[in-house]
């Protein structure tokens, strides 16, 4: 097991050459935000909220997908990285139809959570207002895709963890959905177990179970610290 | 030295904030010590004064009628302030953008809001609506989007302590502490 040494915000951490960026500030009691993140799937660095300056490197970083180095010089947190992580909150807000008041994860919700820990009041940039679908054809759950920030947890969630691979993604860009058995309504899905995993580890109310009233979902995920354990004794 | 004054304007939400400024409940008196309220859903005041020093507006503006008030709003106050998701973000009466952006203004016939809200989901008589009422914009928008705004209060409602805190900076000179306010409840 090879050992490294670094520095994250001027603190010098010893980590194995395996993990990540974002574990080992974690395990130094550095916070970094995160949103696609989720103990127990795999890290695909798709929100870009856990990006950190490297020294080096022109470029940010994700945290969770950036492997240890021998003598890395961290930054996780600065006016520039503030600044690219409220821009990064706001335009997942404008680019679907958030409205808090609404919806089912109110005061329960993790891009809530990031846009308050961030600082963000309002939008500067445009509201997008797409006209998007509510896919309420499974009995139990509900799709809003107003609601979706497309981390994908509920496709690793599906895959990795329940091996449906029930949900997946199509589209490119600003069109890019989460879909169920390659686009066909969710109530038809043929490979849907109807295990709830997706709409437990969704950040947003864009996952929820049917007749659940405004401000009423529990992020209840007792599953994932297990799978987690798991992984770690098996690996 | 005359003495400040305060505005409080409903332009498109429920009234929930307005509510829940009457929730500073006694603190009310200490912010009517400090200043007059001379123009508010909850006084008579029928125009809107000149020279007001600090404005509270709630709600989205959706109307011909919003736009008007909110241009003669901004020209006559010094520090304005969006107050709650509606004014910040266009909230709940937002909900209907996705539905609109053809429209144009003025032309009610035409707005596909209408055509869908009294046409398009209505089963019985369906027409819409006759003459002598406010005109909806293409799209419900933030204040910020209309006029400069000098300070964003969100919540759905901001708490009554948030918007005691923000009116009593603002009248002593001060930069309101409202880090906690946050989109939602």
């Amino acid at each position: 097991m090879t050992v490294h040494t670094l520095q994250i915000d001027g603190i010098e951490c010893a980590a194995t050459a395996s993990q990540s960026l974002l574990d080992v500030a974690r395990e130094n009691g550095i916070g970094i935000p995160t949103l696609c993140q989720l103990d127990g799937l795999c890290n695909v660095g798709s929100c870009r909220l856990c990006v950190v300056e490297v020294a080096g490197s022109n470029k940010l970083l994700p945290s969770c997908t950036t492997k240890v180095a021998p003598d890395m010089v961290v930054t996780t947190s600065n006016e520039r990285l503030d600044a690219y992580r409220r821009t990064i909150v706001e335009m997942m807000f404008v680019e679907r139809n958030h409205v808090c008041a609404v919806c089912v994860a109110n005061n329960n919700c993790e891009l809530q959570n990031q846009a308050a820990e961030l600082g963000l009041t309002h939008f500067d940039l445009p509201l997008v207002n797409p006209r998007l679908s509510v896919d309420a054809s499974h009995e139990r759950f509900a799709i809003d895709h107003n609601r979706c920030i497309m981390c994908t947890r509920c496709v690793r969630v599906c895959d990795e963890v329940e091996g449906a691979h029930t949900w997946d993604v199509m589209g490119r860009g600003i069109e890019a959905r989460v879909v169920t058995d390659l686009g066909t309504p969710w109530g038809e899905s043929t490979t849907c177990t109807g295990c709830g995993k997706c709409v437990q580890v969704c950040p947003t109310g864009a996952l929820f179970e049917k007749g659940r009233p405004v401000a009423s979902t529990k992020a209840a995920r007792p599953f994932m610290p297990y799978l987690k354990a798991h992984e770690e004794t098996h690996s | 030295m005359t003495r400040p004054t305060i505005a409080t304007v409903w332009l498109d939400g429920c009234s929930g904030c307005h509510m829940s400024l009457l929730d500073m409940d006694e603190r009310l008196l200490d912010v009517l010590a400090l200043a007059d309220l001379v123009y508010s859903p909850l006084v008579d005041a029928k125009d809107y004064p000149l020279d007001v020093d600090v404005v509270l507006v709630e709600g989205a503006v959706s109307t011909n009628e919003d736009l008007e008030k909110i241009k003669k709003i901004r020209a006559r106050s010094k520090v304005l302030v969006s107050l709650g998701d509606c004014a910040v973000t266009s909230n709940v009466p937002g909900m209907r953008n996705p539905f609109d952006g053809q429209g144009e203004p003025g032309d009610r016939n035409a707005l596909p809001l209408y055509v869908r809200a009294y046409i398009d989901n209505v089963t019985d008589n369906p027409r819409i609506p006759g003459t002598g009422l406010p005109v909806h914009l293409p799209q419900s928008i933030p204040v910020h989007k209309v006029v400069p705004v000098d300070v964003l209060l969100p919540g759905c409602p901001p708490s009554a302590d948030l918007i005691f805190e923000t009116i009593m900076a603002l009248l002593e000179g001060r930069h309101p502490e409202i880090a906690s306010a946050r989109f939602g409840k």
